[in-house]
């Protein structure tokens, strides 16, 4: 028997770490699950332009989200685009568009939705004011001109 | 040698935290939780009916208008981006002072007018321009009255102090009927 007898005393006994792979791994598949890396395929390029004075939005799920930009894709030109959810679309669809998402979404929780225009820098202003009359055609009333957050030295 | 080979040999599984850490940490940093920020406009509702004429006088509102040419004119003179703020915040604190400037802070309403051909970045950089000068003028105001920022009084605890902040400057900021005048 004291042929089997353990060495003890000599050393502290090792920490056993064999299940520290499975946390790990745990983590990993959280942050592989939470990370969202793209809403939609983004079919118009919208380089944001920056402002100092750009207030936190509300949470994601009341936001409309309207994207103007001249298309990626080459062969579409340059003319600036209006992006709906995963498709171009032209002024006259803003309206159905609003109208349509605000018919998902509580009757109460209406009034909160705030559209988010992300235009790229280089759109003229035209098309933005198009947009405008066509919310307000909709009463859609809460805007914002998603815009980079900038940190200039005073 | 004199080994005894008992069994599988157990797999060296002590490299494993490594690799999933590395995993780990490329999802860390690769992850973009970005909080979405923006500018906020509240857009006037839609009336059929034409506007009523209000008879504003000319001294109490601040013309801001935006050309094609990315050209800003404030009360018919040019003027450079960088001095609108200091320019608004004049009109905005003016108190009857100066002539050519609004009567008072209640009175007092800057009027935003751009080109169809306007550029959405320059449109932006006014409108972040003259929000930032109505943010500072309450910001001073309610340093003055309570001691600390409006950006930092409490929506809930310190609605009066809010309040009384916004009747001292509202903020009247229009925006005309966009015309096109540039043609682009």
């Amino acid at each position: 028997m004291s042929k089997f007898k353990k060495k003890s005393g000599d050393k502290s006994p090792a920490i056993n770490t064999s299940a520290l792979p499975d946390i790990v791994f745990m983590l990993l598949f959280f942050f592989m699950v939470a990370t969202k890396m793209r809403d939609r395929e983004m079919k118009v390029k919208t380089q944001l332009p920056q402002a100092t004075e750009v207030e936190k939005l509300e949470k994601k799920s009341r936001l409309h989200y309207i994207f103007v930009g001249p298309p990626i894709d080459p062969k579409m030109g340059t003319t600036p685009r209006i992006q709906l959810d995963d498709a171009f679309a032209t002024v006259d669809d803003i309206q159905a568009y609003i109208t349509l998402q605000n018919s998902k979404k509580d009757e109460a929780e209406v009034k909160y939705m705030t559209t988010s225009l992300k235009a790229d820098k280089t759109v003229k202003m035209g098309i933005v004011t198009d947009i405008k009359q066509e919310l307000r055609q909709v009463n859609a009333l809460k805007l914002s001109y998603t815009a980079a957050k900038e940190i200039r030295e005073d | 040698m004199g080994r005894k080979s008992r069994g599988t040999p157990e797999v060296n599984a002590g490299s494993m935290a490594d690799i999933a850490f590395l995993l780990l940490v490329f999802f860390l940093v690769t992850t973009t939780m970005d909080i979405p920020t923006g500018l906020q406009v509240a857009l006037p509702p839609i009336t059929n009916e034409p506007p009523p004429e209000s008879v504003q006088k000319k001294r109490n509102v601040l013309e801001v208008l935006i050309n094609a040419n990315d050209q800003l004119l404030v009360e018919k003179q040019l003027m450079t981006i960088d001095r609108l703020r200091q320019k608004t915040k004049d009109h905005l604190t003016n108190e009857g002072r100066d002539p050519n400037l609004a009567i008072s802070s209640t009175k007092a309403i800057v009027s935003l007018k751009n080109d169809r051909g306007t550029s959405y970045d320059i449109y932006v950089q006014v409108y972040n321009e003259l929000t930032a000068a109505y943010n500072e003028v309450r910001n001073d105001y309610s340093m003055q009255e309570f001691g600390r920022l409006y950006s930092e009084l409490s929506p809930n605890r310190d609605q009066a102090k809010i309040k009384e902040v916004k009747t001292k400057y509202p903020k009247k900021l229009s925006e005309a009927e966009p015309v096109s005048l540039g043609g682009k």
